[in-house]
């Protein structure tokens, strides 16, 4: 608990006791009003004084100002009792809402607690200590075991297991040596290594991270919105009302005093709080638990529309397939050993594959890259070049073999590899689980090849596909796919080169986007890893984030026109109106809490 | 430019949508956001006028709630 709500605690504690203690007091009038008038000041001065500044800067209808004249409403009539009651129990309802968001708030910035907080340097031979905004690029630093890596980097020295449950969600660490890359943000857990930084602090991932979490609770959707306008007319109409039935009735029915309580009853109702508190904290709750999963979403109106989902547009590699390309086929085992000695010094994802294909053996020197086409070397004293068959061809070599990566070694065909691309173990189930949860159609959009495209199409049994498109194409048929579709249309690549369509779409995802700053901010929400099965699970989130939206929106409505209807016909007083005001804020934002657990 | 500090602190959702409507008031201010939920204070503006608007927002803000004050 903070100091103010400890603070306010303690006052609802002494004030409850007086109260108790002086409706047992045997006194009478005007005694009996000033011994009530202590607990009430000691409960209710700040929101008396709240009331009276707020009216002098022009917000009247709010709920300091209403709760302030119920009670002071219900004492000038001599309900001493109802008015303390009603003052303790708003402000004990304010302490459980206080404590309650206060509680939501920490478990979900608690989650995203990746900011690194140092940096070890080397600076003149000796790591020193600074922040992560000083950090440059090529720095090398020095992560000890349990501090987060500041910047994304490379490893240059040591090896670990790395904890990026933070960044991607995948719970299993990832074992690191040199060359590999490491995501500012995640945790390094077993031994120290040395990296060097590839970004700075600002353009890191784990800053990328941060301002889209920032700024989710900041994009509000349609129904933040509805509230904030239904609660603008609310409480003035209520008042109204309550003026109505205070003064009207009396006329025709005399009885003023049991009119006027009447009306005051109605003007602890009219706090729309229940609402304003429970719309924006269930939308919180529900972002959260996307990110606890490494969704990021960018605001609710983003969860809004994932929930109205109908049409699930895909891009294929990196997607649908896992884009990390393997060796599955070779003709000659020491030529490609030689490959792979020299595709390791390139980054080119075939070279990649190819380099992963046997334990690299050989020291190689004069290593040049070809680009687009393949590299070349000297390696144990041979001219050897790996790449395209065009590669060799320009270097006079003859392809005889099979596969799309050729060897030559000293002006003569040594081999190929074949190397491809899988289609995403889960994929096939991600697709069935769309269609179960009544999407209804994916529509698989590609640049590649027919063949390839077609391949991808039988084996994930999505709906739709269109092959060979240049990334214009895609949002040309993008915009037809929207244009023929009466939901929502989401878009889910991998936001390397699909950016206009992500922007395009009603709902933009990329997806591994842990390591690309570009992909964070095309995109409307950001798969840290690249799990497709992530996309039903999300929808699965936003479509519960929204029924419990719902279902608050309907039940705090429902109940406060209950209560001013009986109210209204004498039905319920003073105590059950602030237990149906108190009530149903306090159940609404128990409700919320529930998106937290989702 | 978009700037988002953080307020200590907001204590009642309608005080921040009070808030939020005077700071959209304030002069410069393309954009304005209060999130009771998250305790935070988003401005969109020129950059040149930030500290400015700044100082004016957290006038807005005392008068809502004298206790609030935006972190910078």
């Amino acid at each position: 608990m903070s100091r103010r709500q400890k603070e306010n605690l303690y006052r609802i504690i002494a004030a409850t006791v007086l109260f108790v203690g002086v409706v047992l007091l045997p006194f009478d009038g005007i005694w009996k009003m000033l011994l009530f008038l202590v607990p009430y000041f000691i409960v209710g001065y700040d929101v008396l004084y709240g009331a009276i500044r707020n009216i002098t800067n022009g917000h009247v209808f709010e709920e300091k100002f209403l709760m302030s004249l119920a009670t002071v409403g219900a004492f000038i009539i001599g309900e001493y009792p109802e008015a303390v009651f009603v003052m303790l129990f708003f402000q004990i309802g304010e302490l459980f809402q206080n404590i309650a968001v206060g509680r939501s708030r920490k478990s979900i910035s608690d989650l995203m607690d990746i900011a690194p907080e140092i940096a070890n340097v080397l600076c003149d031979g000796e790591f020193c200590e600074v922040s992560p905004e000083e950090i440059k690029v090529g720095d090398t630093l020095l992560i000890k075991p349990g501090e987060k890596i500041p910047v994304d980097a490379y490893v240059v020295k040591g090896q670990s297991y790395i904890d990026t449950s933070a960044m991607t969600g995948e719970s299993i660490p990832k074992f690191v040596s040199s060359y590999d890359n490491v995501i500012s943000g995640c945790i390094n857990t077993t031994n120290p290594i040395e990296v060097v930084a590839l970004k700075e602090y600002a353009d890191s991932t784990v800053m990328k991270v941060l301002e889209l979490v920032e700024h989710s609770a900041m994009n509000k959707g349609r129904y933040e919105s509805f509230i904030t306008r239904f609660a603008r007319f609310y409480t003035p109409v209520v008042v109204l009302l309550a003026l109505v039935v205070a003064f009207v009735p009396p006329i025709f029915l005399g009885n003023l005093t049991q009119w006027v309580l009447r009306a005051l009853s109605f003007l602890v109702v009219s706090c729309p709080c229940a609402l304003v508190i429970s719309v924006p904290l269930s939308f919180f709750g529900g972002i959260g638990a996307a990110s606890r999963r490494g969704v990021l979403v960018k605001g609710s109106n983003y969860l809004e529309i994932l929930a109205q989902a109908k049409v699930v547009v895909t891009d294929k590699t990196g997607t649908l397939t896992t884009g990390k390309l393997l060796v599955t086929d070779f003709e000659n085992k020491e030529a490609t050993r030689i490959a792979s000695s020299i595709e390791r010094f390139s980054n080119h994802p075939v070279a990649r594959a190819v380099s992963f294909a046997t334990n690299a053996l050989y020291d190689v020197q004069n290593v040049c890259e070809i680009p687009g086409k393949g590299m070349s070397a000297t390696c144990e004293g041979k001219e050897v070049v790996v790449g395209s068959r065009s590669l060799l061809e320009e270097n006079g070599i003859e392809v005889t073999g099979k596969g799309n990566v050729f060897i030559g070694i000293d002006g003569s065909y040594a081999g190929g590899i074949t190397v491809t691309d899988f289609v995403k173990e889960n994929a096939r189930d991600t697709v069935k689980a769309l269609h179960a949860m009544g999407i209804e159609k994916v529509v698989m959009l590609t640049g590649d090849s027919e063949k390839g495209a077609k391949a991808v199409f039988k084996e994930t049994a999505i709906d739709e596909m269109y092959h060979s498109l240049l990334p214009v194409d895609k949002v040309k048929k993008l915009e037809e796919i929207i244009g023929k579709c009466t939901g929502k249309v989401v878009y889910i690549g991998d936001g390397i080169n699909d950016a206009p369509v992500l922007k395009r779409a009603d709902c933009g995802i990329a997806m591994g986007a842990a390591g690309s700053g570009a992909a964070i901010e095309a995109s409307d929400i950001v798969f840290m890893n690249d799990d497709i099965a992530l996309l039903p699970e999300s929808i699965r989130i936003a479509r519960k984030t929204l029924n419990i939206v719902k279902e608050n929106i309907v039940f705090s409505i429902a109940v406060k026109v209950l209560v001013l209807i009986l109210t209204a016909l004498g039905y319920a007083d003073m105590w059950q109106a602030v237990f149906a005001d108190v009530g149903v804020m306090v159940i609404a934002v128990l409700n919320t809490l529930r998106t937290l657990k989702l | 430019m978009k700037k988002v500090y953080k307020l200590d602190e907001v204590d009642c959702a309608v005080c921040a949508q009070n808030m939020e409507n005077s700071i959209k008031k304030i002069k410069g201010v393309e954009n304005a956001v209060v999130s009771y939920v998250t305790q935070k204070l988003l401005i969109e503006c020129d950059e040149a006028d930030l500290e400015k608007i700044t100082d004016e927002a957290q006038k807005a803000i005392k008068k809502v709630d004298p206790r609030c004050r935006i972190v910078r």
